[in-house]
C-alpha cells in the first residue's frame, strides 16, 4: 500500500498509509494529515487513491501545492514524488510493483462494485466506476499470487545493438546507403518483390514479404523464414544487389 | 459467397516470455467471415478453459446458426440485425456455459475471459466485445481503436480523472470491469461498421497492446500490409522482444476485395455461375 512520509527541514515527523479513498491534508484538526502551520490552508489538498493509483488535488489553497518543485492543481502521483506544502514535504512511496518490473503485468482481474454483483440487473459500464470516488470495489483475485515471474529471458542484458545500414550496389540507386534506424525497413519493389529488415534486440533479420519468388541472401534463396544478417551479407532483391554492414 | 477469398487472414497466439502457459485462445471460420479471440483469467488452468470454451462455443454456435445462404435472402438491414442478434445469443450462451462450469467445478471457480468477435458479411463487420481485448482498424494510414476497453483505466480516462499519458504509468492496467463467465448474465457491447477494401482489422489480447505501443502497431500494419501472416508474427515478436510479460495473441483480417452480397433474383442467378 502506498504511504506518505511527512518531513520538515529534513526531519521526519510522521508516516501515513494511504488506506482511504480520500485523504485530506490541511491545518484544521479534522484532516487526516494535519499540518499545524499558518502557511497551510484549513483544507489544503486531498489525495484520492483508487487501488494502486493515487492522485493529489489542491483544494484551492492560499499558498498552493507543489510536486517535485512545480505548482500543481491535480497530479497523478508516481513513486518518490515529493509534495511540498509550505515548508513541509510529503514524500510518496508506492510499494506496488513498479512499472518496470515484470510483476507489474499482473494477471487480468475483474473488478466489480458489490452493489451490482451477481443476479439479473441491467449492466452498463456507466454504472460501475465513473466518478472520482467509486464505491469501494470488490476485487476478485482469481489465483493465489504466484512467485514473481523470472526476469524475461534475453530481454534485459543485451549489449546495445550496433548501428547498421545497407548499401545499394547495382541498379539506378547504386551507391546509395540506407541507415537501418527503424524497427522495420522494407526493401525491394512493391508488387514485385519486397523484403523487410527487422531490427531486434538480438540483431538484424531479413524476411520475405511479398512476390512470387524469394530474394537471395549470399546467393541462397531466402525462403519464407527470417534470416539473421551478418556484416557484409549480400542481398539481392528485385534484381538489385545490396550489402548489409555494421557501421563503424 | 465464400468469404475466404475476399478476406485474407492470419492469426498467432503465444505464451510470451514469462508465463508458462497460454490462456489466450483464437478461433476462426474464414468461410463465414468469423473471427474470435479470448483472453482467459482464473487459477491453475481455468483461464484457458474459459477462453477455450468461449472461442469454440461461439465459433461452432455461429457456424451452425449463421447460414449465409439463408441470410442472402434478407435485406442488408435485416442481415445486420440478424448478425447482431445471433452474435449476442452465442455470446450469452457461452457465458452461461462458462459460468455453470465454474460453479460446478471447484478448480474452475472464478474463471472468466475477455472476448472480441468479428463477423464479416456484405461489406460490414459486426463486432462484439467484453473486457480489454481489442479490435483495431487500419484504413489508409490511419489506425483506430474500434473497441473501448471495459476496464477501470478506460473509465478513469472517460471521466477525465487521468490523461492518456498518465494512463501509460497506471498500476491499474489489469483490471477489467466486465468479463465473460463471471456472472450468470452478461451484456456484450455490439456495434456494426462498414468495411472498405484494403481495411485491416486487428484483434488482439492486452499482451500485445500493453507491450507494443499503438504507433509501433500502426507502422507494422502499414509496412507489412500485403502479408498478414508475417504481420502477426512480427507483432507477436515485437511484444516478446519488449519483454513478453503476458500471453500475446493477434488475429489479422485484410479486406482484399469487396464482399457485397448479390441481391434480387437476376443477381442471385448470375452469382450461381460465378
Amino acid at each position: 500500500m502506498a504511504k506518505l512520509i511527512l518531513s520538515v527541514d529534513g526531519q521526519v515527523l510522521k508516516e501515513y498509509t494511504l488506506s482511504k479513498e480520500r485523504t485530506l491534508i490541511g491545518r484544521k484538526p479534522h484532516n487526516d494529515i494535519q499540518i499545524d502551520n499558518l502557511a497551510v490552508s484549513g483544507e489544503h489538498a486531498a489525495i484520492i487513491t483508487i487501488l494502486n493509483d493515487s492522485f493529489i488535488e489542491d483544494l484551492g489553497s492560499t499558498n498552493g501545492t507543489m510536486v517535485n518543485g512545480k505548482p500543481i492543481k491535480k497530479h497523478f502521483l508516481q513513486a518518490n514524488d515529493v509534495i511540498e506544502i509550505g515548508k513541509h514535504k510529503l514524500k510518496y512511496f508506492n510499494d506496488a510493483p513498479s512499472q518496470t518490473s515484470p510483476a507489474d503485468f499482473e494477471k487480468t482481474m475483474i473488478i466489480r462494485s458489490p452493489a451490482k454483483a451477481p443476479p439479473p440487473a441491467e449492466k452498463s459500464s456507466s454504472d460501475t466506476v465513473t466518478n472520482m470516488r467509486p464505491p469501494a470495489p470488490e476485487v476478485v483475485k482469481p489465483a493465489a499470487p504466484v512467485a514473481p515471474p523470472p526476469p524475461p529471458a534475453g530481454h534485459a542484458e543485451h549489449a546495445p545493438l550496433p548501428e547498421a545500414a545497407i548499401q545499394v550496389l547495382s541498379g539506378a540507386a547504386a551507391g546509395r546507403t540506407l541507415d537501418l534506424t527503424k524497427n522495420l525497413t522494407t526493401v525491394g519493389k512493391p508488387g514485385l518483390q519486397v523484403a523487410v529488415i527487422t531490427k531486434r534486440p538480438n540483431g538484424y533479420f531479413i524476411t520475405h514479404v511479398e512476390g512470387a519468388t524469394f530474394p537471395t541472401l549470399n546467393g541462397a534463396s531466402l525462403g519464407a523464414t527470417a534470416h539473421p544478417l551478418a556484416d557484409h551479407d549480400m542481398i539481392e532483391i528485385a534484381g538489385v544487389k545490396m550489402e548489409f554492414f555494421f557501421k563503424p | 459467397m465464400n468469404l475466404s477469398q475476399a478476406l485474407q487472414s492470419a492469426s498467432l497466439t503465444d505464451p510470451g516470455r514469462v508465463r508458462d502457459h497460454n490462456e489466450d485462445c483464437v478461433e476462426s471460420r474464414p468461410e463465414i467471415g468469423l473471427y474470435v479471440l479470448a483472453d482467459g483469467m482464473g487459477g491453475y488452468n481455468a483461464g484457458e478453459v474459459a477462453s477455450g470454451m468461449a472461442t469454440s462455443l461461439i465459433a461452432d454456435g455461429l457456424a451452425e446458426t449463421w447460414q449465409p445462404r439463408e441470410v442472402d435472402r434478407l435485406s442488408r438491414d435485416e442481415a445486420m440485425a440478424l448478425a447482431e442478434r445471433l452474435v449476442r445469443e452465442q455470446v450469452v450462451r457461452a457465458n452461461t456455459a462458462i459460468y455453470t462450469t465454474s460453479q460446478n467445478n471447484p478448480e474452475c471457480a472464478g474463471m472468466g475471459t475477455t472476448l472480441v468477435v468479428c463477423l464479416f458479411y456484405d461489406n460490414f463487420v459486426s463486432v462484439a466485445h467484453i473486457g480489454d481485448s481489442r479490435l483495431y482498424r487500419l484504413r489508409g494510414e490511419t489506425m483506430e481503436q474500434v473497441t473501448r476497453d471495459h476496464s477501470l483505466l478506460q473509465e478513469q480516462l472517460d471521466s477525465g480523472l487521468i490523461t492518456p499519458e498518465e494512463a501509460k504509468l497506471s498500476q491499474n492496467k489489469n483490471l477489467v470491469t466486465k468479463a465473460l463467465g463471471i456472472d450468470p448474465t452478461v451484456e456484450p457491447e455490439l456495434h456494426v461498421y462498414e468495411t472498405e477494401p484494403e481495411d485491416l482489422y486487428l484483434l488482439c489480447s492486452d499482451g500485445l497492446n500493453d507491450m507494443v505501443d499503438d504507433e509501433e502497431i500502426r507502422l507494422t500494419l502499414i509496412t507489412l500490409r500485403s502479408n498478414p501472416s508475417l504481420t502477426v508474427q512480427q507483432l507477436v515478436q515485437a511484444a516478446n522482444d519488449n519483454g513478453g510479460r503476458d500471453n500475446v495473441s493477434a488475429m489479422l483480417v485484410r479486406v482484399a476485395e469487396p464482399f457485397a452480397v448479390a441481391r434480387g433474383w437476376l443477381a442471385r442467378f448470375k452469382a450461381l455461375f460465378r
